[in-house]
């Protein structure tokens, strides 16, 4: 709430500035200069939300993990551009109006398209910007001084989530747009306002699968008290989720299935049950999500009975018939995303800070 | 006029069954330098940390300059400055930035910050370490810096945990040298916490003893040793020679000194006499041990220091339960 209101009060200040100019661009220019005038006070929060971000910034952690990310979007891009020539020549793809999206899902088999490789590497992004929050915070005994200040104890846990929120957007964009831009280059064929929308969805869906990953490890950083606890018991989830959960449905899978002489009624009951127990992944999520939005013609996450197909045209859907078909993987990811900083938040709140 | 700055009432806090701190009752005047003076674990920080506002007693009120800590922190924790035990830096940021970034969270605007933290920074002997991170800091420059830290938000009180821990003799001279030359220029109400009783001697205008969450006693060093001893202030010891003396003259001695008035307990030992007594009474024992004829070595009035003090109540602790 009073994130909110902070924010709100910012904008506030900043649509001020704009609508007092006579000109737009001296409004905006004016609002840059109060930023970086050194009289002007700034509200405490936002205090520490640039200290945290300069801190991201500054650290090898961050400049190795954007490395590796930087490399492998690359990898997949250069993949992507050698392949997309057979895929453009497909005849009767009625997807082939989107021609600009398979830059982000082509593949040749050697190396994983974009997409694939933020689901891999979004977790690890952000366990490794979450997972010391505060702990590292009490153990070199910052953590005690900072909140004798006057400030409110949850500005520090919310401006953490905020600052790390903030890094993993403004790299999110500003990859996706060098991807796209260098994309353009190459292929030439400039992306239609659908396909850039697409794009953006995408964009938005990645900052906030990797904003539960962030959350999860806040939380793992304020329960355990040393960093290297907080950062193995998140890379254990992520490789609970990546590797083994899948093995387990798998098993449960089997153990139930129905005969072969079943009814209909029965085997789309067994399938949806399979589809929610792997939904429980937030991984599973995210690929459904990202998968819809980039391929147009995916018109359903479920089984669809051969009723449903008949007669449909084989046309992609528009932009707004696949945000509503992603509409609930996107609600379960940000209520995970909401459920796991309430948790941290509670218990932040909640925990006696002593030095050291 | 006197003020009271810092009011506890019938402060508890209990951590489930266990209690830390029992209805612990102190007040603490306006320019006073109070120490808490207790062994580790009587629950000195837990206090601290209720006067700030970080902890909530279970029960009991905390007043901090008039307001309630437990409902208000944000206003106490404005006008008190607090150093942790131990306390921490940001150690890839250099001394004059973790300075600012302090001031900061007070609401200072960047130019003011920088302009303040230097002259703090020079005030506390760190001129030459403006641009060391803070990582590099020795353990003394750290505690000077967290004193910097404190006064840059211009604070009433400052309460510092344990400040002298792990220094060196001439650095914790120098510390607390510092700590008096600054309440005494600004003012300030200062509140120590320490188990070393010789530096709180030198410092403290008050003390109060501090022992598993109870206050045993406050005062200063006199009236602590007073209502500790009451019953026997004064100390005379005495060095007898006996020489060429039949066996029994001690004890003869002994009775003739018991006759004085005043001696309340005498205790022999090694040719020394310890005499406890409820008044001054040297020349009457002087006189008495001259007259029986055996030799007096050495006579040797003794006061009630704080090492005493401690002895008779921290190592003894146990016998208060």
């Amino acid at each position: 709430m009073i994130f909110i209101v902070i924010i709100l009060k910012e904008l506030e200040i900043m649509s001020d500035s704009v609508k007092s100019a006579e000109h737009p661009r001296q409004g905006l220019s004016r609002f840059f200069r109060r930023v970086e005038n050194n009289d002007r006070i700034l509200h405490p929060f936002w205090v520490i939300v640039s200290k945290e971000i300069s801190d991201h910034v500054r650290s090898w952690r961050f400049i190795i993990l954007i490395a590796i990310i930087a490399l492998t979007c690359f990898g997949s891009l250069y993949t992507a551009l050698g392949n997309i020539g057979q895929a453009a020549t497909k005849p009767n793809d009625p997807v082939s109006s989107f021609f600009f999206l398979k830059l982000f899902t082509v593949s040749d088999g050697t190396l994983p398209s974009f997409f694939v490789f933020i689901s891999f590497l979004g977790p690890l992004l952000g366990i490794s910007l979450g997972f010391d929050a505060v702990n590292s915070e009490q153990i070199k005994g910052t953590l005690s001084r900072v909140i004798a200040q006057p400030i409110h104890r949850d500005y520090l846990i919310i401006a953490k989530f905020t600052a790390a929120l903030i890094v993993i957007s403004v790299m999110f964009f500003a990859l996706g747009f060098l991807f796209m831009g260098i994309g353009l280059i190459e292929i030439g064929i400039p992306p239609t306002a659908e396909e850039f929308l697409r794009i953006i969805a995408f964009l938005l869906l990645s900052i906030f699968y990797v904003a539960f990953w962030l959350n999860l490890s806040i939380l793992f950083s304020v329960r355990f008290r040393q960093a290297s606890t907080s950062a193995l018991a998140g890379i254990a989830v992520w490789l609970f989720f990546s590797v083994f959960y899948g093995m387990i449905v798998k098993l449960i899978a089997k153990s139930i299935e129905p005969a072969k002489t079943a009814s209909v009624q029965q085997i789309i009951h067994y399938r949806e049950f399979i589809l929610n127990l792997l939904q429980i992944m937030p991984s599973q999520l995210f690929s459904e999500a990202t998968t819809t939005l980039l391929v147009p013609s995916v018109r359903s996450l479920g089984p669809l009975t051969m009723e449903q197909i008949i007669g449909a045209i084989p046309s992609p859907l528009p932009l707004g018939q696949s945000l509503l078909l992603v509409w609930p993987q996107l609600t379960g990811l940000i209520a995970a995303t909401v459920v796991c900083f309430a948790l941290s938040y509670v218990s932040f709140m909640r925990k006696e800070i002593r030095s050291r | 006029m006197s003020q009271t700055i810092i009011e506890l009432t019938d402060l508890t806090k209990k951590y489930e069954s266990y209690t830390a701190v029992d209805h612990l009752n102190l007040s603490v005047q306006r320019g006073e330098i109070f120490g808490l003076l207790g062994p580790n674990g009587a629950r000195k920080s837990t206090t601290i940390l209720m006067m700030l506002g970080l902890t909530e007693p279970t029960s009991g009120w905390v007043k901090v300059c008039g307001i309630d800590s437990t409902s208000n922190p944000i206003e106490v924790k404005r006008r008190v400055g607090y150093l942790p035990e131990d306390v921490g830096f940001y150690e890839d940021r250099t001394g004059l930035e973790n300075l600012i970034y302090t001031a900061r969270l007070n609401r200072m605007s960047k130019k003011v910050a920088g302009e303040k933290a230097e002259q703090l920074l020079n005030r506390v002997g760190l001129a030459d370490a403006f641009e060391k991170k803070t990582g590099k800091y020795s353990r003394g420059m750290r505690q000077r810096l967290g004193l910097a830290d404190v006064l840059i938000k211009n604070p009433d009180v400052i309460i510092l945990d344990e400040p002298t821990l792990g220094i060196d003799p001439k650095g914790v001279r120098e510390f607390l040298d510092l700590i008096v030359q600054l309440s005494g220029e600004e003012g300030l109400t200062v509140l120590l916490s320490s188990h070393h009783l010789h530096q709180m001697q030198q410092v403290c205008d008050r003390v109060g003893l501090f022992v598993s969450g109870k206050l045993l006693a406050e005062g200063n060093i006199q009236t602590l040793s007073q209502k500790l001893f009451s019953n026997e202030p004064f100390i005379i010891e005495a060095g007898i020679g006996f020489p060429s003396m039949s066996d029994g003259a001690g004890e003869k001695l002994q009775k003739a000194l018991q006759n004085i008035d005043g001696v309340m307990t005498i205790q022999l030992k090694n040719d020394i006499f310890r005499i406890g007594c409820s008044r001054d009474v040297a020349t009457d024992v002087a006189r008495v041990i001259v007259e029986s004829g055996a030799g007096l070595n050495f006579l040797q009035k003794k006061e009630y220091g704080l090492d005493d003090i401690y002895r008779h109540y921290f190592e003894g602790a146990g016998n208060h339960e």
